[in-house]
């Protein structure tokens, strides 16, 4: 039982994380139709620059993790003036090249600032054990769930009830109408990168701070890939329970099954549930009128 | 209130769509723009609303005044900031939103936060719409989503609204109800109106003066009733002969009598 609790908790943590990440793919994907490939270097580049925050300049976590969001921001509305912007109008295909050039530009820039060896990280939040349970976890894999909640409502609000929110679905849905309406797509494309890459420092961030600094984070962000396609590429809802569904199985065939099978076993489901829900669980489906 | 003086529009740097087109809409007036299909009626919108950028289609010469400013170089945004807003052919709802949630992104230029008042507004014009307004809009028929991009359109409380071809794919009697609404609009509200249509019955029906346009091109206009009186409009628009009745199937043979216009 002990160890159900355990890997439970530690897939919640993971799949949080995975969550976080994945939230950020959802948005560039809700908005723009673009798959973003250097959704894994937002993980690293977050990871980095809080390494550089807290254990370089020696600042407070939570005002490392403040500042490490505005740089995501910053980030991200320049990846959408200098590298989007000048695509508009070419085929979606272009565009998501286009991201995979991108995510080598940004593992390469702060492989040069930091180096690639892996560096060890002094945890920023408190990770004293927690025993919950009867099982025992780290405080900061705790911090990770409460902030992967707190992430979801406040995207569900800004999406149901913001007129941002509604304008951003708006030009998801058809961006020729959209403009007709005096949305202003390029400034939609904008704030959806810059949220993107911030959630994604965020993510990145906490994982550092449990797994260390190195160039593993933006593999990590890799496996957002299973998650958005479970969950559905376009669903803020999916990207959660998709996140916690792969962390969770992970962990569960991990302890139970045997180690190396649970690279394998999210795969499978995945497989399994994309036969009977092509759009993924909570994907939109194609609306077709007769 | 808008002119185009001599416009031409070049679509990919080399297909010519309007050559030299001039239109003049007055302020409170409800102006109509007829044509049979690729005669360029919805381009002259794309135009006047700068959504030709997108589809790489360009304004080469000729000036489109709003006020008298000249805005055909300006973004789409802009231009409806100004107070003109086009409702696109085809309706182009956003399926995936609730029928609410498409009134508010209408209403997206709008810097006033209280937008309550205007979806009353809506909804007086278009009571179906409130009964729909929990509903996502691709699941709403032709006839609602029509409602609904014209409610949209109300919205942003333009100046000038430009419809294309609001009768599209609709029931008959949808249509006289899409165009009594139009003409309350246009009364009740004082907005402006370019109607673009191939309906030439209904729109001369409402319209205040009207322009006919054939390949790229104004080839008449005038005041609706004395439209109505001109034989070509009568024979090509109207599908009546000189006596006025109706035409058989079997007589209509365009080749026995030439557009006037077109010598």
């Amino acid at each position: 039982m002990d160890l159900f609790i355990q890997l439970t908790l530690t897939g919640l943590t993971n799949g949080a994380i995975l969550a976080l990440a994945a939230l950020g793919f959802v948005l560039i994907y809700k908005s723009s139709d673009v798959i973003n490939f250097a959704q894994g270097e937002f993980l690293l580049v977050g990871a980095y620059v809080i390494f550089g925050m807290v254990a370089q300049f020696g600042l407070h976590w939570t005002l490392g993790m403040f500042l490490t969001v505005i740089v995501a921001v910053a980030l991200g509305v320049m990846v959408e003036r200098l590298v989007l912007r000048p695509m508009i109008g070419e085929p979606i295909i272009s565009v998501i090249m286009v991201t995979i050039g991108l995510s080598s530009l940004l593992k390469a820039i702060v492989f040069t600032i930091w180096g690639n060896l892996p560096k060890a990280f002094p945890s920023f939040i408190p990770s004293e054990p927690v025993k919950i349970l009867g099982a025992t976890i780290g405080e900061d894999r705790l911090w990770a769930i409460v902030i992967a909640i707190a992430m979801l409502g406040l995207f569900n609000f800004f999406f149901r009830r913001s007129k941002e929110g509604i304008a951003m679905r708006a030009v998801a849905d058809d961006q020729q109408a959209a403009l007709s309406m005096g949305i202003s797509v390029k400034k939609i494309f904008a704030w959806a990168w810059s949220i993107a890459a911030a959630t994604a420092a965020i993510g990145g961030a906490l994982l550092a701070n449990i797994v260390g600094v190195s160039g593993d984070v933006a593999h990590f962000g890799l496996r957002v890939f299973p998650v958005v396609i479970l969950g559905g590429l376009d669903s803020v809802p999916g990207a959660i329970i998709g996140g916690i569904i792969i962390g969770l199985l992970e962990q569960y065939t991990g302890g139970y099954i045997g180690q190396g099978l649970n690279q394998v076993l999210p795969f499978v489901v995945l497989i399994f549930i994309l036969m009977v829900r092509p759009y993924g669980l909570f994907g939109q489906e194609i609306i077709e009128r007769v | 209130m808008l002119s185009l003086n001599n416009i031409e529009v070049i679509y990919n740097d080399v297909i010519l769509v309007l050559k030299g087109m001039s239109i003049q809409v007055p302020e409170g007036k409800i102006v109509g723009l007829l044509g049979s299909n690729g005669a360029g009626k919805s381009t002259t919108l794309k135009a006047i609303s700068g959504l030709l950028k997108p589809e790489d289609g360009e304004v080469t010469d000729g000036s489109i005044e709003f006020f008298g400013e000249v805005i055909h170089h300006k973004d789409a945004a802009d231009i409806v900031r100004q107070g003109i807003f086009q409702v696109m052919e085809g309706r182009r709802v956003f399926e995936h939103l609730t029928a609410e949630e498409n009134l508010i992104a209408g209403g997206y230029i709008r810097r006033d936060a209280n937008l309550k008042p205007d979806l009353e507004m809506v909804y007086t014009y278009f009571p179906r719409l409130k009964e729909r307004r929990t509903q996502t809009a691709g699941y709403l028929s032709g006839g609602e989503q029509q409602m609904l991009a014209i409610g949209r359109a109300l919205m942003a409380k333009p100046k000038l609204m430009m419809l294309d071809e609001p009768s599209l794919g609709l029931a008959p009697l949808l249509v006289l109800e899409i165009f009594d609404i139009i003409k309350r609009i246009n009364a009740e509200q004082g907005t402006t109106i370019l109607l673009v249509e191939q309906n030439a019955n209904l729109t001369l029906g409402v319209a205040d003066y009207a322009y006919i346009m054939e390949s790229g091109r104004i080839v008449l206009e005038g005041y609706p009733d004395d439209l109505k009186q001109n034989a070509d409009v009568r024979e090509f628009y109207l599908g009546l002969t000189e006596v006025g009745s109706r035409k058989s199937y079997r007589d209509v043979k365009h080749y026995k009598r030439r557009k006037r216009w077109l010598s």
